[in-house]
């Protein structure tokens, strides 16, 4: 599968202005979303796996060295035990991790440790995680990163842009950084738990894919609220609306807080409903973690032997 | 399937609830059940049924009919249970409560599973809605009962009542009824659908479990028939319905004049309305909580959706897509949205209305979800291009089937949403408070949800205006209907005064004076051109007044109906005017209490204190319209609850015989102090005192229209008010004997009656006026406004 690559569109302010967005409604519906839909058996396994494959695992730590990069990067190679895999029927799915996510220093590193893999590198970009730097620096450095071997880009936004509905600049920092990314693929990271509103993360995401976004991410894991259900269902429905305008299908990224096997199901189920099938693949969608894998591994060892799996039996992430 | 497979396609898979302590259960009672009367299980005299999974049709159980017999029992057990039960103490029967919803919660896995099976409701909502909210509605109801004596002081439970409930929300229904019923002090006797007699039943061990006195709690199972028997049977001092509207007005005739209380829940058609400026998905999804919730056999559905012109097509060009999202199926599967209709009978129903949709005009859209081959199961439909005119639009179907209209205005939003004979609920979608609050306000309608739908509490009156039936179930509303005023109970039989005779026959005094009706503000002589003499009991003539008729009464509720500017003035406004009624009649007293004299020969000094009485309630009613107040509850969640007192609309009164003006002004200040029009038929003995008091009404700023005077008989004018379906309510204090016609014929639209019931009201007593006069002049709207920024 394919996506066709958002150009972006013109700034549409009309597009921004009408959107509503009521935050009961949609904290009833994130609540209810999870005693609607349950996968068991084979099922859980199946969808437990298409987990494991929209994982972006990141490390961006700072005291990141190459060689814990190096042990991430393995890991994305192996994440699953093979015999766990073998048990369970899924030895020839070729189950990997969405992509390695890390700082510009350690792209390098995780580009020679996942050669011939296929699973890209990720940068985090832009002055991460507040995006306070000079404009020219960021677009420097997202040269760098794309130089460097990085296919995938996620850059911060200045979050004062969304506060102070400074759409215009917001929309042209965007854009920039889209331009600087050239053909690496642009994940704009929103900063939600620092918006305020959901309505002003239903504009900053609305913004982004205007300016070009392949995907809209919710946080950098350093906020004190990252990802969160009902924030969610804001940004799905906002790529809903987008590809309604334009034709163009936009990735998720909810990053920061999903820990465990449940909850990612809880997002896969999200996607299904509100999205569709499509958006169950590493194209469009990925979810920011580290420690869900364990979690994962965890249950799909459950499932292949019967017995609840200790977390140290798991290979470290 | 292989997990390969499954991750390409990556759909789901069955996710079954075990039902394995379900039928455990089941068998435990062979699959046959009997009645619970008076604390043990009695074999049922009449021929068992059997109860089925709508899913499958399988058999589930035999279930007891219970007979006019097993009746007649459980009303025994209930009667004989009562001293007892009353005799305790609050805090002794709030423990009673408290561990039956401790026990529900306990028991809440099987209790889901059993609801799922019997109903077909998917076990999402049996779980996660009904089973909680049954639990909470005990929880909340225990507090009641500790807090009865200093909440509710000089009221008393009425004795046993008898409450019949419907198969959409069995055990949910069940609490609403049984919990405030025995907070209250009553003792019950409960009979479940026929369709759903389950969760009644292992209810029933709960109540043996919480060691429940004997016969407080009686359960007995059966058809209709069960349900007449139980309707009829004179041990019965309040029935309580929730159910259709057309089995309402048969119980509420069949009991007229009995003096047996009763409640109603019934049917709906409620609007679901949704402004441009909404957030349209989250109402999209609130549109699926409205209508595919419990597969729309909900009474509260939101079955209309009125949908803003400007974005009719954007709206349901989401909702179609919604739709197709929906799964329909085995309502135990944990990933189902909507499971099957309660039985073919209801199936065939939906679908012939869903046909009579396409008839007229409608375009039918159903959700792609894959039905069941087997089983009661329709597919989710939305018919747009539905018009007022449709009877899509009018009729309540019960079902997963929504009809869709269009509109321009705010203004046009709420006259098509009160274009309905119904007025249960009403739910409003819009960013603008303004608007949300504006609609809420104008909404005839008992609940209006702002930005959400189908939010239940047991500390929120719930329950509706119009057809939708009376009084409330939860809050202090709710206990009130479980509830009399225990100075009712030391009334004496009221007799009927006859005309008396004209025996002397001498010319009245002074210039000719020809009293009329007064209708819309202006005095109406009567249609019929003839008059009534009013003799005095010396056989006195004491003056000629209009004998109205039918078409005087039509006249009076037309201007009533026309001038409805006095329910939305504002309170200081009728405080104002009442006060200025009081001090106009304070300036006439003695006129007014030598009519009454010479009316009713009562000694002058007599007269003068009923004079004095009238100005004192008058005083008191206007103190009372800006101080009638409503609440804000507290559900549990981020959730303003708002419970407004509304005027009826429209009432009818019929005032005493006796105490001319007094009972006359007792009833008319507070219907008129809480925003009621009324008309007025005074005492047919001796109308005077109100054909004179139109001159005070004439000199007080009173609105046109807001009292209408028509005299005549009581036996003769009464049943056309009573008949009227402009008339919102109907108070009947006139000549005995003429209250169980009231009752029975104010069925045609449900019109709330209070009556005397055949007792001697003495309207010179503190107890002829107080709050509960306002509470029978008003209907409680509760209004839930979700917040969050």
């Amino acid at each position: 599968m394919s996506i066709k690559r958002n150009p972006g569109i013109p700034l549409d302010l009309d597009a921004i202005v009408d959107i509503k967005i009521n935050r009961s409604a949609l904290e009833r519906r994130a609540k209810s979303l999870g005693g609607r839909r349950s996968v068991k058996k084979q099922w859980q396994v199946a969808w437990l796996l298409k987990a494991i494959t929209v994982i972006d695992l990141t490390t961006l730590a700072g005291d990141d060295t190459k060689g814990r990069v190096r042990r991430l990067c393995a890991k994305a190679t192996r994440p699953v035990k093979e015999e766990v895999l073998k048990a369970l029927g899924a030895d020839k799915l070729n189950i990997h991790p969405g992509a390695v996510c890390v700082y510009h220093n350690f792209v390098a590193t995780a580009v020679e440790a996942l050669a011939g893999t296929g699973i890209p590198v990720a940068a985090v970009s832009t002055g991460f995680p507040a995006g306070h730097t000079p404009m020219a620096t960021r677009l420097a450095e997202i040269r760098a990163s794309v130089k460097a071997g990085a296919q995938e880009i996620d850059i911060v936004i200045e979050r004062h842009m969304v506060l102070c509905e400074d759409w215009q600049a917001l929309y042209k920092m965007i854009q920039k950084c889209r331009e600087a990314c050239g053909e690496a693929h642009i994940k704009v990271i929103l900063g939600t738990g620092e918006l305020g509103t959901l309505t002003n993360v239903a504009k900053a995401s609305m913004i982004a894919m205007m300016a070009g976004a392949d995907f809209i991410k919710t946080s950098t894991g350093k906020e004190s609220v990252n990802a969160t259900l009902p924030v969610s269902l804001v940004m799905v429905r906002m790529i809903r609306d987008y590809q309604e305008m334009t034709g163009y299908k936009i990735g998720y990224k909810p990053a920061g807080g999903i820990g465990d096997a449940k909850t990612a199901l809880l997002y896969l189920i999200l996607m299904k409903e509100e999205l569709g099938d499509e958006w169950l693949s590493p194209e469009l969608f990925r979810i920011g973690a580290s420690s869900l894998l364990t979690d994962i591994e965890r249950q799909l060892e459950h499932c292949a032997t019967g017995r609840y799996a200790a977390r140290h039996h798991q290979p470290l992430v | 399937m292989s997990v390969s497979k499954i991750f390409k396609s990556m759909e789901y898979g069955p996710a079954p609830e075990s039902v394995s302590e379900a039928n455990a259960w089941l068998d435990s009672h062979n699959r046959k059940f009997k009645l619970f009367i008076n604390g043990k299980w009695v074999n049922g005299s009449g021929k068992a049924f059997k109860a089925n999974n709508p899913a499958n049709n399988d058999p589930l159980a035999s279930i007891a009919q219970a007979s006019k017999a097993d009746v007649n029992k459980a009303v025994k057990a209930a009667t004989d249970a009562g001293e007892a039960w009353r005799a305790l103490s609050g805090f002794e029967r709030s423990k009673y409560i408290y561990a039956l919803a401790r026990l529900v919660q306990k028991h809440a896995r099987i209790l889901a599973v059993l609801e799922s099976l019997d109903n077909g409701k998917p076990i999402r909502e049996t779980r996660d809605i009904d089973i909680p909210l049954v639990a909470r509605h005990f929880y909340y109801h225990a507090g009641w009962a500790s807090m009865l004596a200093d909440e509710l002081p000089g009221y008393e439970p009425h004795g046993v009542v008898g409450q019949i409930i419907p198969w959409n929300f069995p055990l949910l229904m069940l609490s609403w009824k049984i919990a405030p019923a025995l907070a209250a002090g009553n003792t019950v006797v409960l009979k479940p659908a026929e369709q759903t007699p389950l969760t009644a039943l292992y209810f029933s061990e709960l109540c043996m479990k919480a060691g429940l006195p004997a016969g407080v709690v009686n359960i007995i199972t059966g058809d209709g028939d069960t349900g007449k028997a139980l309707v009829a049977h004179e041990g019965i001092a309040k029935l309580a319905f929730t159910g259709s509207t057309e089995v309402g007005k048969f119980i509420r005739k069949a009991i007229a004049g009995s003096g047996k209380e009763i409640t109603l829940e019934l049917g709906g058609k409620s609007p679901f309305i949704v402004f441009a400026d909404a957030d349209l998905d989250s109402a999209v999804e609130g549109v699926v909580n409205a209508i595919w919730f419990n597969q729309g056999e909900v009474c509260c559905a939101g079955s209309r959706l009125l949908v803003a012109e400007s974005i009719a097509e954007k709206f349901y060009k989401k909702l179609r897509a919604r739709m197709d999202k929906l799964r329909v199926g085995d309502p135990l599967d944990k990933a189902i949205d909507i499971g099957a209709l309660v039985d073919d009978t209801q199936v065939k129903r939906v679908q012939s209305l869903i046909a009579i949709g396409l008839k007229e005009g409608g375009q039918i859209y159903q959700a792609k979800a894959a039905l069941p081959k087997n089983g009661c199961f329709v597919a989710p439909t939305l018919i747009t291009g539905v018009e007022p005119s449709s009877k899509l639009a009018q009729e309540e179907i019960f079902g997963p089937v929504l009809a869709a209209m269009t509109f321009r205005t705010p203004d046009e939003a709420i006259t098509i949403a009160n274009n309905s004979r119904y007025g249960l609920a009403a739910s409003i979608w819009s960013e603008n408070i303004n608007t949300a609050l504006d609609m809420a306000a104008r909404v005839k309608a008992g609940i209006v949800w702002v930005n959400s739908t189908n939010q239940m509490d047991a500390a929120c009156g719930f329950g509706g205006y119009r057809e939708s039936g009376f009084g409330r179930e939860g809050g202090r509303e709710g206990m009130l209907a479980y509830l009399r005023l225990k100075s009712l109970a030391k009334l004496k039989p009221l007799k009927a005064l006859e005309p008396m005779q004209q025996t002397v026959f001498e010319p009245i005094a002074g210039i000719d004076r020809t009293p009329k009706n007064y209708v819309g503000g202006k005095q109406a002589r009567p249609d019929g051109s003839s008059v009534m003499p009013v003799v005095s009991p010396s056989g006195k003539l004491v003056g000629e007044v209009g004998r109205g008729n039918r078409k005087d009464i039509r006249n009076a509720v037309e201007a009533a109906a026309k001038h409805a500017g006095w329910s939305t003035s504002t309170a200081h406004l009728r405080a104002q005017i009442l006060y200025y009624i009081g001090e106009n009649l304070d300036a006439r007293k003695d006129e007014f209490a030598n009519r009454i004299k010479s009316m009713t020969g009562v000694s002058i000094t007599k007269a003068t204190t009923e004079v004095e009485r009238s100005i004192e309630r008058l005083f008191y009613y206007a103190g009372f319209a800006d101080k009638f107040d409503g609440a804000v509850h507290n559900p549990p969640m981020r959730d303003i609850a708002i419970a407004m007192n509304e005027p009826l609309g429209i009432v009818g009164i019929v005032a005493p015989q006796e105490a001319p003006l007094l009972g006359f002004i007792s009833l008319m200040a507070p219907a008129i102090a809480t925003g009621n029009r009324v008309v007025m038929i005074p005492s047919d003995i001796h109308p005077l005192a109100a054909t004179d008091f139109y001159q005070v009404l004439e000199t007080s700023d009173v609105p046109a229209g807001v009292v209408n005077i028509v005299t005549g008989e009581h036996d003769v004018l009464t049943q056309t008010l009573a008949e009227h379906e402009e008339v919102n309510g109907l108070w009947y204090f006139g000549k005995a004997g003429g209250h169980a016609g009231v009752e029975a014929a104010s069925i045609s639209n449900l019109k709330q009656t209070w009556t005397h019931k055949g007792k001697a009201y003495n309207w010179t007593s503190a107890d002829a006026q107080g709050r509960r006069f306002m509470e029978k002049s008003s209907q409680v709207k509760n209004i839930w406004v979700p917040y969050g920024a």
